[in-house]
């Protein structure tokens, strides 16, 4: 366990280092968050009450809210493992005596804990700051959507996961990686609230589990959901999709083994 | 009588690489039929490593020496034969021998590249488990011989290769592996920083005991290193044995090298069982068979025909010498191999403390 906490710290502090990308990326997230509040404010206008459950307020803590999830949970595609499968760095990591799969969970969830500092709360500020957005006034719910925010971690590095390791499988990740950030942009609610979307489609993204990574969060954020039954959904897709990975690492172990990779 | 660390037996590797089709309707059938051309990486190699050896495979790019440390490492399952590494199989008992092996892959990193090297060494303490004080007397020891201590605060990025070497030495070594693995240690160094990784190994070998197995196509690391060496080519073991005797046998020529005093060589010195390689002002060189004509006698026979200022006998290079191995694969040697029963499937077995151990086997090529 200690193995996993000190990765992690490593891998916070090598996050750390980049702050030129941190800075260019808040101010890309804050021109984007205006950008799209801008657009919902527009929609609102000219009507009176609610869109699909939202309040204007609502709809702008969900631009905010979705603009800071976009580097803390990696939403836009991140492919280290691939990377390291690529140069052949990843069989010094497969040699060690510690779970592959652990180690690159503690990785992430570093940098996760990193962007969370400098990506996810500055870019929240700005949003708190210069707009009207609805906050939950209980404490509660705020400590509801610690653990919910972690989960949306887990869950996105489980996905992330199984699609670095195609790497193993193919050439190139290139083509994986602009259908996969579509998918997630799309079914995660990361566009458009989910609530947004037309009851078939709805039920397509309840099958999926990138809801858990943005939709959820957000929605216990707005008090829109119950806390218990959302994280619930969360916990089920973390593991659901730990497993699949670990599914999908042994077979790419046993082709490394076999075939030398 | 301890046991060998390493065991090996008719290992074998085979790939299948996929047949490449031209054309787009070449490129449909792959995707139906993945058929594919078997490589055979390495073909039946038998050897055994005792402990303290410090030992190199040799060999030209693709000879199979990767694949076989591969194999040792539990990285790679063989596509037949046996092994054993401090009494684990390899690539059934991976995690385990994990702790008791330290890899370093030549053209690879195990440090993390945007942190300063000492991070990614305090890490390995506890991916190995090492109790802190030995941990800190053991990174105190390789601070002192790698010379670590100027960029060891330096992100592993921003390293030279020499350096950034060093520190994966160093991260080899820190979780005191009783066995070091090491693929290519030296390729793309500088002298100075070759020099220094084999001071590195000398000295872990010789301090710590460490066995130390090193693949390289770089004979001088060899000549400077160790005392045995296994050259392998095309997946199969060519030569195993002593370095010595291996010029012994293959290095028969030696090149004699004089220089006459006043004037230039205008006519050939006398040559016997000798021939004129090449002659620059008042320095020659002749090529000898030394078991045809001896040093002594050919000196005098020049001497004879002019006076000399000064004489000098030059070795042949291993790398000569395994340029013919690899050329001939089969060959004198080979036969006599042959008939004192020394074949690829009897060597392997020899155990490490076995009084002729160091006798070299040659081991004939298949047709």
């Amino acid at each position: 366990m200690r193995l996993y906490l000190e990765v992690a710290r490593l891998s916070f502090r090598r996050h750390l280092a980049y702050r030129a990308a941190t800075i260019a990326g808040l101010f890309t997230n804050s021109v984007f968050g205006v950008l799209i509040a801008a657009v919902f404010t527009a929609l609102y206008r000219d009507r009176a009450g609610d869109v699909a459950g939202f309040s204007l307020p609502e709809a702008l803590t969900f631009v905010w809210a979705s603009q800071s999830l976009i580097t803390f949970a990696a939403l836009w595609g991140w492919w280290e493992i691939a990377t390291a499968i690529k140069t052949g760095d990843v069989v010094a990591d497969l040699m060690k005596p510690f779970s592959f799969q652990g180690y690159w969970l503690s990785r992430d969830l570093g940098r996760a804990a990193c962007h969370f500092l400098l990506r996810m709360l500055p870019t929240f500020l700005v949003g708190g700051l210069f707009y009207d957005l609805a906050l939950p006034r209980s404490p509660l719910t705020w400590l509801a959507v610690a653990p919910s925010l972690v989960l949306a971690v887990v869950v996105s590095f489980g996905w992330r996961f199984v699609l670095n390791l195609s790497a193993f499988w193919l050439l190139d990740h290139r083509g994986i990686s602009s259908i996969a950030v579509l998918v997630v942009n799309f079914f995660s609610g990361f566009l458009v609230p989910l609530a947004f979307f037309p009851p078939e489609l709805r039920a397509v993204t309840n099958l999926l589990p990138f809801r858990a990574i943005v939709m959820l969060p957000i929605e216990i954020l707005l008090g829109q959901r119950a806390v218990a039954p959302a994280l619930g959904i969360q916990l089920f897709w973390a593991v659901a999709l730990a497993l699949l990975a670990q599914a999908v690492l042994a077979s790419a172990v046993r082709k490394v083994v076999i075939q030398g990779g | 009588m301890a046991a060998p660390l390493i065991v090996a037996r008719d290992l074998s590797k085979t790939f299948l690489v996929a047949r490449r089709r031209g054309g787009a309707l070449g490129a449909l059938r792959g995707l139906v039929d993945r058929g594919g051309t078997e490589v055979h990486a390495v073909a039946g190699v038998s050897f055994g490593v005792g402990r303290g050896e410090l030992l190199a495979f040799v060999g030209p790019n693709g000879a199979g020496k990767s694949t076989t440390i591969k194999m040792l490492t539990g990285i790679l399952v063989p596509s037949a034969g046996e092994a054993t590494v401090d009494g684990l199989v390899p690539w059934k008992q991976r995690k385990r021998l994990a702790r008791r092996i330290g890899v370093v892959f030549g053209q690879r990193t195990q440090l993390w590249w945007d942190l300063p090297l000492i991070e990614s060494l305090e890490l390995l303490r506890h991916v190995y488990r090492v109790p802190a004080d030995r941990f800190r007397s053991n990174l105190a020891a390789m601070r002192e011989l790698l010379a670590l201590d100027p960029f060891l605060a330096t992100p592993v990025r921003q390293l030279s290769l020499g350096q950034r070497m060093r520190g994966d030495l160093a991260a080899a070594v820190l979780h005191d592996p009783p066995l070091l693995y090491l693929d290519e240690p030296t390729i793309g160094l500088d002298l100075v920083a070759k020099a220094r990784v084999r001071e590195f190994l000398a000295e872990i070998n010789r301090d710590r005991g460490v066995t130390v197995l090193l693949t390289t196509h770089d004979l001088a690391d060899v000549e400077a290193l160790c005392r045995r060496m296994i050259v392998i080519d095309r997946g199969r073991l060519l030569y195993d044995g002593a370095i010595d005797d291996l010029r012994r046998r293959y290095g028969t020529h030696r090149t004699l090298v004089v220089d006459r005093d006043g004037g230039a060589w205008d006519v050939a010195p006398p040559l016997p069982g000798a021939e004129l390689v090449k002659t620059e002002g008042p320095r020659a060189w002749l090529r000898f068979d030394r078991q045809k004509v001896s040093a002594a006698d050919l000196i005098a026979a020049v001497a004879a025909g002019a006076p000399l200022r000064d004489v000098a006998i030059e070795e042949p290079a291993i790398e000569e010498i395994v340029r013919r191995i690899y050329g001939e694969g089969t060959g004198a040697a080979v036969a006599e191999d042959a008939r004192s029963g020394r074949t690829a499937s009897s060597g392997g077995t020899l155990p490490a403390d076995e009084p002729d151990r160091d006798a070299p086997r040659i081991i004939p090529r298949s047709p």
